[in-house]
Parts: C-alpha cells; sequence; structure tokens
C-alpha cells in the first residue's frame, strides 16, 4: 500500500458516502414491499439519472473493493504483491464489467435490451 | 493454543479493525452475485422474478439482514477512519467504536423484522 | 526478609524459532516483577538462559518480552498482576528473529528506523545563530507527543500490520518520522516524505491501535500516522512526492 492506493481507495470511499446512504434509502423504501422485477424496473428502465448514479458506484465500489481486497490477498492470501496486484485488478475489472452490465439490465429501455 | 494466545488482540479497537476487514470481505465476495442476479434482468423480467421469488424465504432475508449489518458496519466503521485519519486526534474512540457495531445491528435487525 | 508465599509455574521459550517452552517451578514472593523471576530462573535452574535487561527501572525498554501474549517491559510487569492459575508464559517479542531464548534481534526493527528517515538532518551549522523554538509552538508541541520513544520494541511486536507484512516500516520508525517532521530545524522532510509514502510506508497502518494501547510510554503512534498519513496525501496531490 502506497500513497497513491490510499489515495484512491479513501478518495472512493469519500465519494461513495452520500451515495451509500442513497443506496440505503433505495433498500429501505424496497423493503416494503414484496421484490418484484417488476417493482425495480418500472422505476429504473429509461431512467439517465439511475444510469448515471448506479453508474459511478459501480465504478467507485470496484476500485475501493479491488484495492481492499488486494490488502487482503498480499497480508492474509501473503500472496507475493506483485501477484496480488494483478489478482485484485481482475477483481477490480471483473466488478466493472458487471456491474456496468447489470446498470443495464436495468435501466436500459426494454427495447434496447439484446 | 494457550490460554493467553494473541492476547495482545483482546481489545475493542482491534476488534473494531477486524470487524472492518471481515466486513469488506464479505461484501467484495457479495458484489460479483449482486450484479449477475440483477444482469438477470437483461434477459427479460421473468428471469430476475424467478429469483426475487426466493427472496420470500425466511433463510435469504436473515442473509439479506445480515447483508445490512456488513455493509452499514463497514460504512460507519469507515467514517470513523476517515475521521481518524482527516480530523484531529479525537478521545473516546472505544466508546464510538461500540456505539457504530449496536448501531449497524440495530438497523439490520429493524430490517429483518420489517420483512419478516 | 522475603515472604515465601507460594510457588508459580513460569514457562520460558527456550531456543530459536525452532525451540519449545521450557516450564519451571518457582518461588513467588511478594512485589516480585517478571524480570525478577527470570532472573531467579537463570541463576537457580537454567545458567545457559539466554535474555536482555539494562536499568531494571523501567527507563531503558531493553528488557521487553512477551508475558502471557502481551508485550511488555519485564521490569515493570508485577508477576502478581498477570500470573493466571499459577502459571506465567514468557516468550521473546514477536516480529524481530529470535537469537536464543528471550532474547531477539533488534537489528531490522532499528534498519527500519533509518529507512524511515527517523534520524535528524541539520539545517545549520555551529556557525550559525542558534534558532529560539518555543516549547509551546504548535509544531514543537506535536514533534514533542512522540519525541519520548526508546525504541523498545513493544509496540513494533504489538502490530499486526508488522506481522502481515514485513516491509512496513512499524509504529516505531513511523513515530520517530511524524515527531522529526514537526522539527521545524529538520532539512530532510522531502527525502522522508518519500520514505513514509512508499510501498511500506505509513499507508500501510490499518489502524489497528495496538502500539497505542501497549507503549509503556504512553505514546500514540496511531496518531503519528495519522498524521503522517494526511502530511503524505497533500504532499503527493500538490505533486510535491514521486514514487
Amino acid at each position: 500500500m502506497n500513497v497513491r492506493l490510499y489515495l484512491w481507495q479513501r478518495g472512493t470511499a469519500a465519494i461513495m458516502v452520500p451515495m451509500i446512504l442513497v443506496h440505503l434509502a433505495v433498500i429501505f423504501y424496497a423493503m416494503d414491499r414484496p421484490l418484484t422485477a417488476e417493482q425495480i424496473l418500472s422505476r429504473t428502465q429509461g431512467s439517465f439519472a439511475w444510469g448515471l448514479f448506479y453508474g459511478m458506484f459501480v465504478l467507485l465500489a470496484s476500485i475501493h473493493a479491488s484495492i481492499g481486497i488486494r490488502n487482503v490477498l498480499s497480508e492474509w492470501g501473503k500472496l507475493k504483491s506483485g501477484t496480488a496486484a494483478g489478482v485484485s485488478t481482475v477483481f477490480g475489472a471483473a466488478l466493472i464489467v458487471l456491474g456496468l452490465r447489470a446498470v443495464a439490465a436495468v435501466v436500459l429501455p426494454a427495447g434496447m435490451l439484446p | 493454543m494457550s490460554a493467553t494466545w494473541r492476547a495482545y488482540r483482546r481489545n475493542i479497537l482491534w476488534n473494531a479493525a477486524l470487524i472492518h476487514r471481515l466486513s469488506g470481505i464479505g461484501l467484495a465476495v457479495f458484489l460479483p452475485l449482486h450484479f449477475l442476479v440483477l444482469g438477470l434482468a437483461i434477459e427479460g423480467a421473468g428471469k430476475l422474478d424467478g429469483l426475487l421469488t426466493l427472496a420470500q424465504m425466511p433463510g435469504v432475508k436473515l442473509a439479506e439482514a445480515g447483508l445490512i449489518f456488513l455493509l452499514v458496519v463497514h460504512f460507519l466503521g469507515g467514517l470513523r477512519l476517515l475521521a481518524i485519519e482527516n480530523l484531529r486526534w479525537f478521545g473516546g474512540q472505544k466508546w464510538i467504536a461500540i456505539s457504530l457495531a449496536v448501531v449497524s445491528g440495530s438497523i439490520a435487525f429493524f430490517f429483518l423484522i420489517h420483512v419478516l | 526478609m522475603s515472604d515465601t508465599v507460594s510457588e508459580i509455574k513460569v514457562s520460558l521459550w527456550r531456543g530459536g524459532s525452532d525451540g519449545r517452552f521450557q516450564t519451571y517451578t518457582v518461588p513467588l514472593q511478594k512485589n516480585q516483577m517478571v524480570l525478577d523471576i527470570i532472573t531467579w530462573v537463570q541463576r537457580h535452574r537454567a545458567p545457559t538462559l539466554s535474555y536482555r535487561f539494562a536499568c531494571r527501572v523501567g527507563m531503558c525498554g531493553s528488557c521487553a518480552m512477551t508475558v502471557n501474549g502481551r508485550p511488555r517491559w519485564t521490569c515493570r510487569t508485577h508477576v502478581a498482576k498477570v500470573v493466571r492459575d499459577g502459571k506465567i508464559e514468557i516468550a521473546p517479542l514477536a516480529n524481530l528473529p529470535i537469537i536464543k531464548d528471550l532474547a531477539v534481534d533488534m537489528v531490522p526493527f532499528f534498519e527500519k528506523g533509518v529507512a524511515a528517515h527517523g534520524t535528524f538532518a541539520a539545517s545549520k551549522t555551529r556557525a550559525d545563530v542558534i534558532e529560539p523554538i518555543k516549547p509551546s509552538e504548535p509544531a514543537r508541541r506535536t514533534a514533542d507527543e512522540a519525541i519520548e520513544c526508546i525504541n523498545c520494541g513493544v509496540c513494533y511486536a504489538a502490530c499486526d500490520s508488522v506481522r502481515w507484512n514485513p516491509d512496513y516500516l512499524g509504529p516505531a520508525a513511523l513515530n520517530r518520522a511524524w515527531s522529526l517532521a514537526n522539527d521545524v530545524r529538520d532539512s530532510d522532510g522531502p527525502g522522508r516524505l518519500v520514505a513514509i509514502s512508499a510501498a511500506g510506508g505509513c499507508h500501510n497502518c490499518h489502524t489497528l491501535h495496538s502500539c497505542h494501547e501497549h507503549c509503556p510510554m504512553g505514546l500514540n503512534p496511531t496518531r503519528s500516522i495519522a498524521g503522517l498519513k494526511r502530511l503524505s496525501a497533500q504532499a503527493f496531490v500538490l505533486g510535491k512526492i514521486s514514487l
């Protein structure tokens, strides 16, 4: 861990603070009704705002989580620093791909889905 | 393992740091699964619904409450760390750490009894 | 006159890293320190026992060992306070190579102190006018809060970030770096910033607080390291450090 990785991790954390509060609000709003695809999609499909919000959230969380996992892999997993960096980068990239795909899945209007 | 193994770890703030790390790992493991489930909507609402009906099971609701605990405790613990690292040193950190853990547990418990 | 109250079983680490605990039965007297017990064992039971001490009055830090799982000064630890079920377990300090029995090699610890640029670099010579610095000045107060470290190694032994990352400079080295970073006379600020910002530097601290919890001098390396993180982040963002 050096100052560059530290700033990326703490920086993404700081920006995510208000986003986590929004996400928790969404969760608690949703818990009052049965969770169905229609409930979710009727609010998110076609929404540029949700797309932007959750798209950013995915990027920030992926960076934050991958740096954290890098520390865990080298400190607890005993991986060498290069290996830990490689594995955590792959993990972060996977999160970005899966995450943006999920955002697209719930935000893109029905007609635009493949 | 003797009664005094790693006795130097037996204090509140060390355990607060451990909870922070463990909750981070838990969330990191959960996140890809979360994305995969939501991504099912690409195949149409039906596929997603198929999985969401599982969310009616009490075991799943318990797991959801656990995840909410992980999220909130990691978030609040992270705020405590950001405060330590960016503000002037403040006392009462053991009390703050305990309170944050209690708040996290309460929020998760509130969620659980609400959805069960 | 000494009152022999009872006996206790004292387990001492014998050998190197592949050694084992050996248990001795020791007469327990009133007001004994753990160091007294170790010395009794060496004099009466185990003449080949290796251990370190010097001042035996809580000033030098030489007698630091792991007592019942916690790193502490054995000359300042009352036996009565740590004995559990009539037993005490004493091991060498953690996170450092064992030379023999209860003595560890402190060289890696001191080397990290140097690697963190934990030495004062003068900016003036004896020919210059002495710079007046009031003890009440904020930077001096901050430096003085961290300056009483005697390099006993207890914080280093208590730190799991050190245990999990052998490259981590550790709480003592970084605490010293923070003290010097606040010394207005010091001229090695830039070099020190790079040293504590690189891999192995202050950012490996996970705020476990073990250093703060165990320091026999009551110092707070957690606070010092948080200060270094702020300094380092600021300098990096302003382009003053290149890694």
